[in-house]
């Protein structure tokens, strides 16, 4: 197997505060390859976009990474210093965020943007940046680039300036792009004129994608594998086509089920998962998710799960570990919705 | 959770516990607040019946046995005799008391044109502000100052004694009310647009209550950190306008008065008239300003 | 959904809006007008809008930015008032002038429910008084015991425990406080219920708890529901008609069903395909280039036309009228005759 772009190990992250630490990101360890889109999904607080501010090392201070390594390509990035942390930023790793115009200094033009982004990373002459400007604004789809240099980035439109900052991301050729949310702040038709692009461009450059978003409708269109993130510890992690399908951890599962889509009986139920996620002060014991969790047993409530195969994914949760004692109830029910239990006692079997 | 213990815990609360730095002014201000508060019962002579004094004693240095009379006094005499300890307990008294009330009407004022302006908006908002960029391009000492001289001019002289602390304290809050208007109004602005105010609208709530019930709550957190600061800001005023000559009578010297009377004899070596009384000033009002910078940061939810 | 709805059987419109318009005026203030130049700016947010609402049905108007779904929710709760046409219900004009009383009667039974239950609430109140200030502003109890257990039934309708009125909203999850500001909403017992993008603003499995509250809610207490969003997933759980609206014209309006299967409006086709497929059937979409125009400045004829994949040389300058097509009302000139 060929070196993960991006390996992340058992990663910490904490916010001391009044009341203690918080551990807002808790064990948590996955590749991407060449290439690869992978999608991390999550609700508010279960601790996504610091993942990636972490990766990129521009946590919010008093967080910190506490704990794991970050390898870029092999090489450790989580202990650098700032300033070769910055070159690393705009030359290795892109970034696109939520709101366009946190990426985009208003007072700059877009074309001075680009060619400065480009003149810092590589050794070419201000003519040529400018040539490649011009071509990465035809790539994203600006029409009437040519003019388009020159002017301000108010005066775009919201999915033009969300254009704009991938072409800035992928100036230098990063071999990972971190998108944090890249389509949240535009409206539906444009959602999927970026989506489409990001995929087209960074798979035309062989760039690596980290998606973050809390659509899962986004992460089916977009990424190659999924890492579900649940109050700041992994639940599940594998190819996109299984986790969105045959989800094997209850949470995911149960996040899938309450996705409203456009095909099933629209008068039935909408499945929902009962309660909401714990505030990082006050994560259960053993799982994080075992008060919500339907097939909680007695170890849930006490052991933390490692991650274990489940189908072609790999889920924290002991469902998936062979030495749980599973209540040959609890294991039926689970077999029933799809979850692939290690061990199913005979008994249960249909 | 009882109600102390809750608030024992609040963050506020805890910022509190962890400043050495507002502890100590709290410390000093309290210190000077319950000692002028406590005048009467603390000060050893009453500087104001003359019957107690004795010029003989007049420009007793601190701490040594006045020479006729061999009376000591802790921080000197004045040239009439008077105790300085003493009268700058009474002197802060009123100080306090004119600060303190001066800002009181201030923030009234301020709070209630700031909501107004902020709620109605218009012309009423326009005519309100430019009213406030006038009077904040003049230093508030100059406006104090001439308000106080015209409201000389209106009062009858045979009143004027009686009404000199109250038209100082209208004079310094009608030159403070600014900053609590356009801060309320700027936070009004906010909170009016908030989904909140609107469904108090879909149900019909009365505007009076809408300000005062729902809006007037969120917008108290600022008006508190500037009253503190407005609070410090207003017992130099006070000062400096006693200190001109045109604030409270002679007959109830503040610290203001008191630094001026001492002023006259620096350079005549009795330096403890002014000295003390100065300093006393300088602990109140720095520990007043840093409680209310300490306050500022506190409520700052971005630099907790 | 109630019975009455389910079973097809008509029931009279509650909730009626007509040739509904609103016009937002952008000027810079006279002044300024005079020094700079330039003329008075306006907005044309709503267009002649119409639509009626039967009585325990959920009609849903969907839109992106700019179609003037918020400002149709605002007039028909009375916040702003319309600039030409009506919204009334049960025969009542909600910005008109009837007596103060029937006013005051017809306004209790008309409730919102928000967007963003972090601004919804007043953080410095307490659940209790938040809940039970429709029911006092409405003068419905004078009785503050009878009082305090209303607002205790009422946070246990909305499941929520009643012993959560001593605290403050920011102890509570974004899902709860929506529950919070669903209860605050039924303390006036209203029929019609505005819901302004009530989940967007939630997670997924908290918007699922929502949406299914407000379904039974409708069922036990036969609520109607004006629903507004944008997200059409969302209102194929919950409609019973959808209308979509485009630059503050109604484009198509059909029953939920009818609108999801068979949608006519190149606009509403161009919607569905956007969702993004989460059943990974890798259907073909047809995307459409292109942005919302600028509202100020929309599109002469269709606004549609700059976008559309099927436009004809009049949609530049006619305006489509509204066709009768079955169930389903379209504006648009590929479904006119001949």
């Amino acid at each position: 197997m060929t070196e993960p772009v991006l390996s992340v190990r058992n990663l910490i992250v904490e916010f001391p505060t009044r009341r203690g630490v918080l551990r807002a990101i808790d064990d948590l360890s996955f590749d991407i390859a060449p290439g690869e889109v992978l999608g991390v999904v999550g609700e508010s607080g279960a601790g996504k976009s610091l993942t990636g501010a972490a990766i990129i090392g521009l946590l919010e201070p008093p967080g910190r990474v506490a704990g794991g390594e970050i390898r870029l390509a092999g090489e450790r990035i989580d202990n650098l210093s700032p300033e070769r942390m910055r070159t690393i930023r705009g030359k290795r790793i892109g970034m696109i965020f939520q709101d366009p115009l946190t990426s985009l200094n208003p007072l700059y033009r877009i074309g001075d943007q680009l060619t400065e982004t480009i003149l810092t990373h590589e050794p070419i002459s201000a003519r040529a940046a400018r040539d490649k400007a011009l071509r990465l604004l035809e790539e994203v789809g600006i029409p009437a680039a040519e003019t388009r240099l020159s002017a301000y980035p108010h005066q775009f439109s919201g999915g033009m300036r969300q254009r704009v900052v991938i072409a800035l991301a992928l100036a230098v050729d990063p071999q990972l792009v971190i998108a944090d949310e890249p389509t949240t702040a535009l409206d539906v038709s444009v959602q999927a004129q970026i989506i489409a692009l990001l995929k087209r461009i960074c798979a035309d450059r062989g760039a690596s994608v980290m998606l973050i978003t809390h659509d899962m409708g986004v992460i089916a269109e977009t990424a190659d594998r999924v890492c579900v993130l649940y109050a700041g510890r992994l639940a599940e992690i594998g190819p996109v086509r299984d986790v969105v399908k045959r989800p094997q951890h209850p949470y995911a599962s149960g996040l899938m089920a309450a996705i409203p889509s456009l095909a099933g009986d629209p008068d039935e139920k909408l499945a929902q998962i009962p309660g909401s996620m714990p505030r990082l002060g006050a994560i259960p014991r053993g799982c994080a998710f075992n008060p919500r969790c339907g097939y909680a047993f007695d170890r849930c409530r006490t052991e933390r799960p490692d991650a274990y195969p489940a189908g072609a994914s790999q889920a924290a949760c002991f469902l998936h570990d062979a030495a749980s004692a599973l209540p040959p109830e609890v294991a039926g029910r689970a077999a029933e919705a799809g979850i692939q239990v290690a061990r199913v006692p005979a008994e249960a079997r249909p | 959770m009882n109600r102390f213990a809750r608030i024992w815990d609040s963050d506020v609360a805890w910022s509190f516990r962890h400043s050495p730095v507002a502890m100590a002014a709290a410390f000093m201000a309290l210190l000077i607040v319950l000692a002028a508060a406590l005048a009467p019962l603390i000060a050893p002579y009453d500087p104001f019946n003359p019957a107690t004094l004795n010029l003989m004693d007049g420009f007793t240095p601190p701490m040594e046995p006045n020479m006729i009379s061999g009376n000591v006094y802790w921080l000197g005499t004045d040239n009439q005799g008077r105790d300085i300890f003493s009268t700058i307990l009474y002197g802060a008294r009123i100080s306090i008391f004119v600060g303190f009330s001066a800002v009181v009407f201030a923030m009234v004022l301020g709070i209630g044109l700031g909501l107004t302006a902020g709620w109605r908006g218009g012309w009423v908002d326009s005519a309100l502000m430019r009213i406030a960029d006038i009077q904040l391009s003049f230093p508030s000492i100059l406006i104090a100052l001439l308000i106080f001289g015209i409201a000389r001019g209106l009062i009858p002289p045979s009143m004027r004694e009686d009404l000199a602390i109250w038209v100082l304290i209208v004079s310094i809050g009608l030159a403070d009310w600014v900053q609590f208007a356009r801060v309320v109004r700027g936070a009004t602005l906010v909170e009016k647009n908030k989904e909140y105010i609107q469904a108090a609208r879909v149900i019909g709530v009365r505007p009076v209550r809408m300000v005062l019930g729902h809006i007037l709550p969120n917008v108290m957190g600022p008006v508190l950190v500037i009253a503190t600061i407005s609070l410090a800001l207003a017992i130099i005023a006070e000062a400096t306008l006693s200190f001109l000559g045109v604030g409270v009578p002679p007959t109830q010297p503040s610290l203001g008065t008191l630094i001026r009377i001492g002023q006259g004899f620096l350079f005549s070596g009795e330096w403890w008239i002014l000295l003390f009384p100065s300093i006393t000033l300088l602990a109140l009002a720095l520990s007043v300003n840093l409680l209310g910078d300490w306050l500022r940061d506190a409520l700052n939810p971005k630099l907790r | 959904m109630t019975d009455a709805a389910r079973n097809g059987e008509p029931a009279p419109p509650l909730v009626e809006v007509k040739g509904l318009r609103r016009v937002f005026d952008l000027s810079k203030p006279l002044l300024n007008r005079l020094l700079e130049g330039g003329g008075r700016v306006s907005l044309t947010a709503v267009d002649g809008v119409d639509f009626s609402i039967r009585r325990g049905e959920t009609f849903a108007l969907v839109g992106e930015s700019g179609s003037g779904k918020s400002t149709i929710a605002k007039m028909a709760v009375g916040l702003l008032r319309p600039s030409a046409g009506s919204v009334t219900i049960d025969g009542i004009d909600v910005a008109g002038k009837a007596s103060a009383d029937t006013q005051r009667r017809m306004r209790r039974r008309i409730q919102m429910i928000f967007q963003d239950p972090y601004a919804s609430l007043n953080p410095r109140w307490r659940v209790h008084a938040i809940v039970e200030e429709p029911i006092k502003a409405f003068g419905m109890l004078p009785d503050a015991k009878e009082r305090a257990a209303r607002v205790g039934e009422l946070l246990s309708l909305v499941g929520l425990d009643p012993r959560d009125g001593q605290k403050f909203p920011h102890e509570f999850s974004g899902g709860q406080r929506q529950r919070i500001a669903i209860a605050r909403a039924l303390a006036s017992e209203p029929n019609f219920i505005v819901c302004d993008e009530p989940t967007s603003a939630l997670d997924v499995s908290v918007q699922a708890q929502v949406l299914n509250l407000l379904r039974e809610l409708q069922d036990r207490l036969g609520l109607t529901y004006l629903f507004i969003s944008h997200n059409l997933a969302v209102v194929r759980h919950v409609a019973t008609r959808v209308g979509v609206l485009y630059l503050g014209r109604l484009v198509e309006e059909a029953p939920a069903r009818e609108l999801f299967s068979d949608p006519k409006h190149p606009y509403t086709r161009m919607l569905l395909d956007a969702v993004p497929d989460i059943e990974m059937e890798g259907k073909e979409r047809l995307t459409i280039a292109g942005e919302i125009p600028n509202p100020v400045n929309p599109p002469s004829g269709c606004h549609f036309n700059p976008r559309c994949p099927f436009v004809m040389p009049h949609c530049k300058t006619v305006v489509p009228p509204v066709l009768d097509r079955g169930n389903a009302r379209v504006r648009c000139h590929l479904f006119a005759e001949g």
